[in-house]
Order: structure tokens, then sequence, then C-alpha cells
């Protein structure tokens, strides 16, 4: 299981919880877990998201492992100039 | 109803038609494939389309095309010699004074003329004869220095 | 983290060479986007809303196409909408059935002159039926506002929204619990901000050719920041298949984000298939002001309580951004950066997005940051002030590092804030004597910076000379960044290289360049792009030697037996080994496809000296010093340039630059007279310190640059403002009026 911190905005749907347990061994994963926990989640998930962990910015790499003590916290698409 | 219009750019004469409300930077740009002096506003603001016509520093998007008739117009292409650039774009290539590089036709020729007219011009004076030309990328340091070091090593170069 | 990184000594990379695009831009011979030309080629102008916000009842073109010389014209109806992800920019592109503010496009022409197309525009009739419109941030969310789109209803609200609005979302970030920290605290300071819309400004602007046939294959060439993201809208609004269209992008006349999207590339794109001939449109600067770009403008409250003796106990704000007439402020953004820089125990903020009849958003530069930036770090040096504590001392006590957990979640690795804090500490400039009604401000700032999608080649030539091809425009040098970093890693002269941006044909995709990404990932993937090909010249040296292939290693340019065990040979260079290549098995390239992501987060700390004229209320800027973590710099020249550039941007951000809306709902100021970026003379020299932490996911330590030199400056100049006047500017920019009259208030007041 992996700890994923989930920011304000999406705690709607996990009745308020800032931390939720999910069972993935990578970047896709997590976010198709928490789709699957929370159906509610998924338009925004869908819709893109960016995924810190250990403190490093991930988008785009599904393959990107997460470990059972990795620092996971799922944000808003991050987007640049 | 088209004008023609015969001039001389950069040296060499230089004839074309043009519509009556045509600018000189559109015959210059269009007309004569000199797309080197650039459009940034049109409207006198930016100092992208810099150019000397008759010893004067202009917006040649402020000046009509058929004002060129039997007038000597400088630009941009006419700088360097051959592949010998001049001192002011080579201080320009050294001090990384541009980034984008689409003010920088604007600025040479400005600065040209500047350097022209004073040869040892104080950092404020540049700053006040370049202020009609905008540099957005650079915050201008590098670009004042490039013409402050560019009058230093003409000034050497005159005295050897 | 390679284990090199930081030991690592470089002989090319941080030297600072000469571009290898200079010459040309030097001479004139640059071709930028309105610089490309074709035979036959038809001029493309743009018809534009004049209301701000309207019903679309009719649009006949039927004079227009009627008139001698015009070859196509083109509506929403040449753009079907389709279930396809791009709905927003398929709208903004061409207004459907509503034209949503001033200067949206509602219809184009093409024609065989400039003169003619323009005629044919005022020749096309448009129906109108004028509605209310909003274009201030605070008004727009009142339930009495009028509302752009009925599909609209606020995101991520509990309970959900039931009505449509103009607030599109409610971000909220955060750890703890402010309203015990502002219990626990000596001192509660709470302020209301304002700043108001800039644009990028960039002196070129948005022009291209499309060439398009009848089966649906073409070239577009254009200025971008991504011609592979130009690619993808231009052919998915006009129902092409990705790999008929090629698209070039010429050099680029600045960007700083706002070049990120498209404008006028799928209009080109329809016409010239319409017309049967190509088709080019370059922007006015007026069309620049009024459809394209800007920022946010924002309406924030700050609130952070900290004890006497300096210690940041709670922190709140929240953030009202518009965007413009769409979805995507970046308020979610900004309520992250809000407290980045800061070490909290209670924090949290929250972002609304909200649509008004403005132009759609763009990115700038750390697009949302330098708006909340300004509004924390006015409230953080009101804070020591108060306590009476040194603002980079205040700074200092309270910073984000190492292991300390974000405002926005993540729990930081090595980041230089303190670094660039101390650094601009010990800095002469920070101790230089004031004269009288001069005053000193410093603020820090924050920025993400990202990775991305990106792939370059490699070629080596049969004389030893490097062809290296990445799909990421330079926007500002880093052609020369790329050819050190191949130089670097092939030990070869610099000259030796030559570093193209190659069309959409030539290369997989690419991602924009943006979030500063360039120098990272693009170098990054180039420099494993060299690898590739030193793993091919190894070989290749190996089997001339007949020894095994891990026996060859690559050392200074040249392939060497790794002993004498090895066998006793003449190492051969990178020159000789490319003249033999085409007995040896063909061509050597090295590729490298890869997204690059784990790009380290950036702090920056600025610090000014200003002057105000308290009879005019301007304001002049003496001294501006800027401190950045850099990771490595590559080229250090041009990272000096970022710093400057950013740093000015801001300066203009802080002391000018807004878009001013009339009653009416148009632009007031959509030129560079009235909308006024900094000139040469409103500027001193701008100091740079360039602190190189290295980022433990480059292969070479490299940190993004870019962005964050625009965060701190609006935040820096009010607290110079502040230190010389006694007055604390809330609202930005921080023009002569608003001066002048918030000198005056508070003379009236004391």
């Amino acid at each position: 299981m992996v700890k994923v911190r989930i920011w304000g905005g999406l705690r709607i749907h996990t009745h308020g919880e800032a931390e939720v347990e999910v069972e993935a061994q990578d970047l896709r994963g997590v976010v198709a877990a928490l789709g699957q926990k929370y159906p509610e989640m998924k338009p925004a998930l869908d819709s893109g998201v960016s995924l810190s962990i250990d403190g490093r910015l991930y988008t785009n790499r599904w393959f990107e492992k997460v470990r059972p003590d990795s620092e996971v916290v799922v944000l808003p698409r991050i987007v640049g100039g | 109803m088209a004008l023609h219009v015969k001039t001389n750019v950069n040296g060499d004469a230089a004839e074309f038609l043009c519509e009556p409300d045509e600018t000189l930077l559109d015959a210059l740009r269009d007309r004569l494939g000199l797309t080197g002096t650039k459009e940034g506003c049109g409207t006198g603001d930016c100092g992208a389309c810099s150019v000397i016509l008759d010893g004067r520093l202009v917006c040649s998007c402020l000046v009509l095309a058929a004002e060129a008739e039997g007038r000597s117009v400088r630009t941009i292409e006419g700088m360097a010699k051959g592949d010998e650039l001049t001192t002011l774009q080579r201080k320009f290539l050294e001090h990384a004074a541009l980034q984008c590089g689409v003010c920088t036709p604007g600025f040479l020729v400005a600065a040209e003329e500047l350097l022209r007219r004073n040869d040892n011009p104080t950092e404020e004076q540049v700053r006040y004869w370049l202020a009609g030309n905008l540099c957005r990328c650079t915050g201008y340091d590098k670009i004042v220095r490039a013409v402050l070091d560019a009058a230093k090593d003409m000034r050497e170069h005159a005295h050897a | 983290m390679p284990k090199d990184i930081a030991t690592r000594t470089f002989k090319q990379v941080g030297t600072r060479p000469l571009r290898p695009d200079g010459i040309e831009k030097v001479t004139g011979r640059a071709r930028f986007g309105a610089d490309f030309s074709m035979p036959g080629m038809l001029t493309g102008r743009i018809l534009r809303s004049p209301h701000a916000h309207a019903r679309i009842l009719k649009i006949d073109t039927s004079a227009a196409e009627a008139l001698p010389g015009v070859k196509a014209v083109v509506t929403a109806r040449d753009f079907p909408e389709t279930d396809d992800g791009l709905h927003d920019i398929r709208m903004n592109v061409m207004a459907r059935e509503k034209a949503l503010y001033d200067g949206h496009a509602v219809a184009a022409v093409a024609a065989v002159s400039p003169a003619v197309a323009k005629e044919a525009l005022k020749l096309i009739r448009v129906d109108y039926e004028v509605l209310p419109h909003v274009t201030d941030v605070d008004e727009a969310m009142k339930p009495s506002a009028p509302v752009l789109h009925q599909h609209i209803f606020t995101a991520n609200e509990s309970p959900a929204a039931k009505r449509p609005s103009n607030v599109a979302g409610k971000y909220e970030f955060g750890h703890g619990d402010p309203e015990a920290g502002f219990r626990k605290a000596d001192h509660v300071i709470a302020r209301s901000f304002k700043v108001e819309a800039a644009h990028q400004g960039y002196i070129e602007p948005h022009a291209c050719v499309a060439n398009v046939t009848a089966d649906g294959q073409g070239d577009l060439w254009c200025c971008t920041q991504g011609h592979f993201m130009v690619r993808a809208i231009s052919a998915g609004l006009n129902g092409m298949d990705l790999s008929k269209l090629r698209v070039t992008a010429s050099e680029i006349g600045g960007g700083f984000g706002g070049k990120t999207t498209v404008y006028i590339e799928p209009v080109a794109v329809a016409l010239s298939r319409k017309a049967g001939k190509p088709v080019k449109i370059v922007m006015t600067r007026d069309e620049v002001f009024r459809a394209t770009g800007p920022t946010h403008s924002a309406s924030i409250d700050v609130k952070i309580g900290a004890t006497k003796d300096g210690r940041i106990t709670g922190a709140f704000a929240e953030l009202r951004y518009q965007g413009g007439a769409f979805p995507g402020s970046l308020a979610d953004m900004g309520a992250m950066a809000a407290f980045a820089c800061y070490d909290l125990e209670n924090v949290r903020t929250i972002g609304w997005d909200v649509v008004t009849n403005r132009p759609k958003l763009a990115a700038y530069r750390a697009p949302s940051a330098p708006a909340i930036c300004f509004a924390v770090e006015s409230v953080i040096d009101e804070l020591a002030r108060t306590i009476g504590m040194d603002p980079i001392d205040f700074r200092l006590k309270n910073a984000a590092r190492e292991g300390t957990l974000s405002s926005y979640g993540p729990t930081y690795q090595a980041i230089g804030l303190e670094a660039t804090l101390r650094a601009l500490k010990a800095h002469p400039h920070y101790k230089a004597p004031l004269k009288p009604g001069q005053g000193r401000g410093v603020a820090c700032g924050f920025w993400f910076n990202f990775g991305g999608q990106t792939c370059v080649s490699l070629n080596i030539g049969l004389d030893g000379t490097v062809a290296l091809s990445v799909g990421t425009p330079d926007i500002g040098g880093s052609r020369a960044s790329m050819s050190l970093m191949v130089a670097e890693e092939l030990g070869i002269p610099y000259e030796k290289v030559r570093c193209i941006i190659a069309d959409t044909a030539s290369l997989g995709y690419n991602d924009v360049t943006d979030g500063s990404r360039v120098t990272f990932s693009t170098g990054l993937a180039t420099i494993q792009a060299a690898r590739n090909a030193i793993k091919v010249m190894c070989a290749r040296a190996a089997a001339t030697w007949g020894i095994p292939e891990d026996a060859v290693e690559w050392v200074d340019g040249h392939a060497r037996p790794t002993g004498p065990n090895a066998g006793n040979f003449e190492p051969l260079s990178l020159a000789d080994i490319a003249a033999q290549s085409h007995q040896t098995g063909g061509p050597i390239a090295g590729h490298c496809e890869v997204t690059a992501e784990g790009a380290g987060v950036s702090f920056g700390a600025h610090l000014a000296d200003v002057e105000v004229d308290r009879e005019t209320g301007a304001v002049k800027v003496l001294r501006y010093t800027v401190a950045q973590d850099a990771g490595k710099a590559v080229h250090p020249a041009y990272v000096e340039g970022q710093y400057q550039g950013g740093a000015v941007q801001g300066i203009g951000w802080a002391l000018n630059e807004e878009y001013i809306y009339g009653h009416d709902g148009r632009l007031q100021n959509a030129g560079f007279l009235d909308y006024r970026i900094p000139v040469c003379s409103d500027l001193p020299m701008i100091d740079t310190l360039i602190l190189e932490i290295p980022n433990p996911g480059h292969p070479y330590g490299v940190r993004g640059v870019g962005e964050t030199p625009i965060v701190p400056p609006m935040a820096t100049i009010g607290n110079a403002i502040a230190a010389a006047t006694g007055v604390r500017m809330t609202h930005a920019p921080m023009s002569p009026p608003r001066i002048l009259k918030a000198l005056t208030e508070n003379q009236a007041g004391t």
C-alpha cells in the first residue's frame, strides 16, 4: 500500500481525508487506483494531474515507481511559461 | 495607383512600385526583400524598424515609402562589410546582448548612429538615446555594456 | 544522483562562447515569423469583435466573397465542433455563438493584397446582440454578474454547485490549522491586494505562413514556443492527419509563455486549404494586445501571524484570479506557490478560477506566481518591520529547506532558498548607504519548473563534425547551451557542433519550450544522445582493433583501450572514427527519446533600491540585484540574461504595465505607447548572483532558470517603496497615479 496525499480541492471526493492508501506500484497505478476507489474524482484525474514522488515532479511517466515508503502527492497539472 | 520610387539603399540604387499609403518599412520588407528591419508595433513605439534616412534615425513604419524618393536609406543589411562585422555587431555577440534577437537590428542601427555623433557616450547618454528601442528579453543591461564597450574599442582603434 | 555531479570539473560547460545563431541575428539575416514568404502567397486578415460580450446572430460574408481579389473567407462554420478535447481553443480561435471579449476573432479572409484583405473585412456583416459584460474578477464572482458560459459549474465545491456561474473551480492547499496558529501569534497582519493583468509583450507579433493542398497535406511556418503543439492543434481543428501537416518553427522574437498556444495558425491552414494557395497572417500590435496573452488579474487576501521573536505561526491566503473568457486562470498554481518559500506548521490557501470577458490567459513566465508573491511578500515585509527584525533574517528564520513539508504538499529535497538569501545579505548592495527619500526592499520567490517529452537526434559527419537536431524552439540562446553539452560530452571543440531546430517531420514529439525546461530536458536528452553515439563509436573502435567492446572507453574525444590488458592501440579520435564510418558499419548517430521529469524546484531572492518622487508619484529604480540557484550554469551569460530579463519584466509589471478596460468592456491601451514596458532609460544595471547547487535530477546538475526571476520583483519594489515612503502599496502596478493617491491619503490620515 502507498500513502497518497490529496490536494484540498479533491478532498471532497475522499470524505475529507487528506491522505488515503492505495495499492499501486507506479504512477499509473496510483492514478488508476484513486479513480477506482473514488469514482467522483475520476474527471479531475482524467483532465490531468501531476504527481510529486519524493519531492520530484512527474506528469507523464506512467511507469515511474512508487515504493510503500514513497511520499506521493497528487497535485493539479503544473504548467509553465 | 502605384507609385514608382527611385532611391538608394545601403549604397546601391534601388527602385520599387508602392501604394501611396505604403510605409517605408513595408516597401523595404515586401518590395525589396530586406527583412532585417522588423515590425514590432507599426506605430513608432518600439524602434524595431529603425533605419537611417539621409543621416537621420527614423522609425521606418512612420515614413511613407514614397518619401524615400531621391534619398538614401541605411538598414541593418548595410552594416557588415562582406563577412566582416562592425565593432558594434561584434560587441553585441561578445556581450550576449541579444536573446531572441528580433529587436537587435533596430538597436544596432540606433546605436551606430549614436556612436557616429558621440564617440564617448556616458551610460546615461546610451540609455536615453536607446530609450526608443524596446527589448523585452535582456533588461537592457548587456545591450548598454555592449554599446559602451564598442565605443571604447572604436576610440582606441581611432587613436591607434 | 550520479556521484560525479558535485565534484565534476567541466572543460566547456560553464564557459561563454559566442552563440551559433549570433551572426545571422546581428546582420538581419535571421528569419523570424513574418520574414517568410512564398510565391503566389495571399494575405490573411482577421475580423474581430468590437464588443466585450455579444451573441452572434448572423454572419454574412457574401459581399466580401464577391470582392475581386478575395480568395477565401472562413468563420466558425469552417471549424466544426467535435469531441476532441479542443473545445475551448477552437472557440477561442474563432467565436461561435458568442463573442466573449473585445478582439475575439469572428471571421477571416485571404486576398491578393493587404489592401484587398482590409477592404474585405469591412464587407463582412456581423449581426450582434450585445450582452452585459464583466471584466473585473470580484464583480464576476457576484451572483448578479452576467454569466459567460451555461456549462460552467464551480468544480471541487461542496455541496456541488447547482447553478452555472463564472467561478470555474476552487482549489485548496495546506496543512495544520491557521486559526490556531494566529491565536499563538503576537502579531497578525491581514491585507487585501489587487494586481492588474500584464501582457508578455514579446516584440515580435504572431506570424505564420500556411501552404495546404486540397488532399489535406501541408506545411506551416510560424513563430512559436512549440511547433509540435501547433501541429497538434492546427491539424486537430482542421480535421487533418497529424503527420500530413509539417510545422517548421521560425526564429522566435520573444514568447515568455505567450507563444505556447495558437491563435492564427489554424486559421491560416483553413484559409490556405480553401483558397488553394499559401496564406500569410501577421498580427498587428493592436491584435496582439486585444486577442493574445495576457496574464490573469488578481484579487488576493493574505493573513500571516508571527511571534515577537520572528517565527511564523499561521498563514492564510485566498486568491481570486480571472483568466479571461475560459477556465484556466492558474489560481491553482498561485495557491500552490503562495507560501512555497516558508516552513510553516499551519498554512492554508484557497484559489478561485474565474472567467470574465477578457482574452484567454496565456502563460507568462512562472504563470500565477508574481501576483501572489507580491501579496505574501508584502505582508512578510510588514511583519518583519512590526517585529523589528531584519527582513532577510526574518525570512531565513522561516525559510523552507531540505526536509520541509511544503505548503502545497511535497517535502523538499535539497533547495537553494537559504543560500540565495544569505548571498544577498552578504552582498555589498545590502549594506550600501541610502539617501533620504530612498528605500530598499527585498523579497524571495519560487517556481516549480518541469521537464516533459523530448526527442533529439545527433548525427556525426564523415569529417568529424556533429549536427544536433532538437525540437524545442530556441528562445534565449539554447542552441549555444546544447552545443556546449555536446562538445563537453564528446570531447570536441564547441565550433565542431551545429545545433538546429528541426521540423515536426524530422523528430518525434517534443513538448513546448516552457516551464524553464529546455536546458534541463533537451539538455538531458542531448547528453544521452551523445552518450549513445559514444557507445557506437567505441564499438566501431573495438571492431577495428579486434577487441571486445567493453575493452574500449571514451576519454577526451578519443576511443582508447581501457588498459594495457585490452591491447596496445593508438587512441582513435572522433574524427578518425567518423572518417572510417562508411566502412565500419555506416553512419554514426545518437538518439534520445525521453519524458524528462524530476526537474528541481527553483528559488530566487531580489534586492532593490528605489527613489520615490513625492510630487509625481514616479518611482526610479536605483539599484537591483538578483540571486538565484541555477543548479549548474551551462552558459553563464545567458543565465544572467534570464535573471536580468525576468527581473526587468517584473519591474515593468510592478511600476507600469496593466490592462485597462473601459466601462464598455473594451481594452483602452492596446499599444506600446499606452501599455508601457520598461525602456532603457528607466533602469540601472541589473546585478546577478548565480548560485550553483546541483539538481540531482540532471546529469550536469542543471536547474531551469527562466521563470523564477519574474516572481519577486513586484514585491521587492513594493517593499522598497514602503521603506522609502512609509506607505504600503496594495494595488499593482504601482503606477504614478496610484502612488500619488496613496501618498496623499497617507498625509491626510496623519
